[in-house]
């Protein structure tokens, strides 16, 4: 994968899709994606042909609102992470999620690219940092952001009692923000 | 904006974004998120390990066909969908669950009204209107219970609410919501339990008194 511009290669795609409707960056997308987010939606509880399904769904979504991406807001990935949570779940319920109204601009802060720049640097000290975490809490990190799990849920099906599992992944997230720190 | 001191927790957060809260806590978080930068910019933390978390899936094929029949698909027309924005007091997300449409108030006594927004097994949330001086009625909580302020405030024993505050009530909160004066007092409120006072009331009467 080529990548001339400081930006990642997804944000590069996105870009294109969003400013030219490029197909071709959206097709190279496509072959990246597409089988990273029918594994994710696998590990979110879809049987493999709803994944289908839904990752058909969410790519077309990211065709349409690319208009919406904004990498001063968010990183690529995290962008498509709500698309996919969100179209999913509006599958599964046939009906739409309740989503927050958009914000404009903090007062008194220009839009540049150095935002953009800050905001991957710290998404790839946030992977940095889950990928060094302990299996275990890795894993309840995982299920509380992939799954339609309720903290009693993850109770259920790991076995541990409730005040365990919410200290931990309190104590993956403190891990994962001191992390984040001492790589600032 | 500034003037928002009680948020929604961080784990509810999470949980928002990942999609594992009812669908009524659903409505009272994204409403808070269009009021609260503090809560707009976690949930954008949380976003980010999701999607870190995305990116590092194992990946599974897709089948043959998938690509060609999706690229084949860019240029159908999208159906097109109803935005509901902001309407004066009323963030997006409950302009969506009004439809676009003002609020349709029934009288629960004592200048007291509400309109029921949802309801499933899940729980429900409901718009509350309340005079000036005039008590919250006694919603006691027999689960978990989001009042988020969109109008006016109230006092309890526990502190002020004002415009984009959430209070949070359990079982273990026992209080005593008044508006205060000024602007009547509007709030979102959902909870994930029937209200134990429907017990009380006769089968009969509870679709006009649903509290």
């Amino acid at each position: 994968m080529s990548n001339d511009k400081p930006y990642s290669q997804l944000t590069v795609w996105l870009l294109a899709v969003r400013d030219h409707r490029d197909r071709a960056a959206f097709g190279d997308m496509f072959d990246h994606l597409a089988p990273r987010l029918k594994g994710f939606v696998i590990r979110c509880g879809a049987r493999p042909a709803l994944a289908e399904e839904i990752v058909q769904d969410v790519m077309l979504t990211i065709w349409r609102k690319a208009a919406l991406f904004d990498p001063h807001k968010a990183q690529a990935s995290a962008w498509i992470y709500q698309i996919a949570r969100n179209r999913h779940i509006d599958i599964l319920r046939k009906e739409n999620r309740p989503v927050p109204d958009e914000l404009g601009e903090d007062p008194g802060t220009e839009p540049d690219a150095t935002q953009i720049l800050a905001l991957e640097q710290e998404t790839l000290h946030l992977k940095q940092a889950i990928a060094q975490l302990h299996p275990d809490q890795k894993e309840m990190i995982e299920k509380a952001y992939i799954g339609d799990l309720t903290h009693q849920e993850i109770s259920a099906q790991t076995g541990l009692p409730l005040g365990t599992v919410k200290s931990r992944i309190r104590l993956g997230l403190g891990r994962l923000r001191k992390e984040l720190k001492g790589l600032r | 904006m500034s003037a928002i001191t009680h948020h929604i927790p961080d784990p509810m957060i999470a949980a928002y974004a990942a999609g594992s809260l009812p669908h009524a806590f659903s409505m009272v978080v994204a409403s808070h998120l269009s009021l609260c930068r503090d809560c707009r910019a976690a949930l954008g933390a949380h976003q980010a390990v999701g999607g870190a978390l995305l990116e590092e899936a194992t990946a599974v094929a897709m089948s043959q066909n998938a690509k060609s029949n999706l690229m084949a698909r860019l240029d159908e027309p999208a159906a097109p969908e109803p935005v509901y924005d902001a309407k004066g007091i009323f963030p997006g997300p409950v302009m969506q669950s009004l439809k676009g449409r003002p609020p349709r108030w029934k009288t629960l006594g004592m200048g007291v009204k509400q309109n029921i927004l949802f309801e499933d097994e899940m729980g429900s949330a409901r718009l509350l209107y309340i005079p000036a001086g005039q008590a919250v009625p006694d919603h006691s909580h027999s689960g978990l219970e989001l009042t988020l302020v969109l109008q006016g405030s109230f006092s309890d024993e526990t502190g002020r609410f004002g415009v984009g505050d959430v209070e949070i009530g359990d079982e273990t909160l026992e209080h005593t919501p008044v508006a205060d004066a000024g602007d009547p007092c509007i709030c979102l409120a959902a909870t994930d339990a029937p209200l134990r006072f429907k017990a009380f009331m006769p089968r009969l009467l509870q679709p006009f008194f649903r509290i």
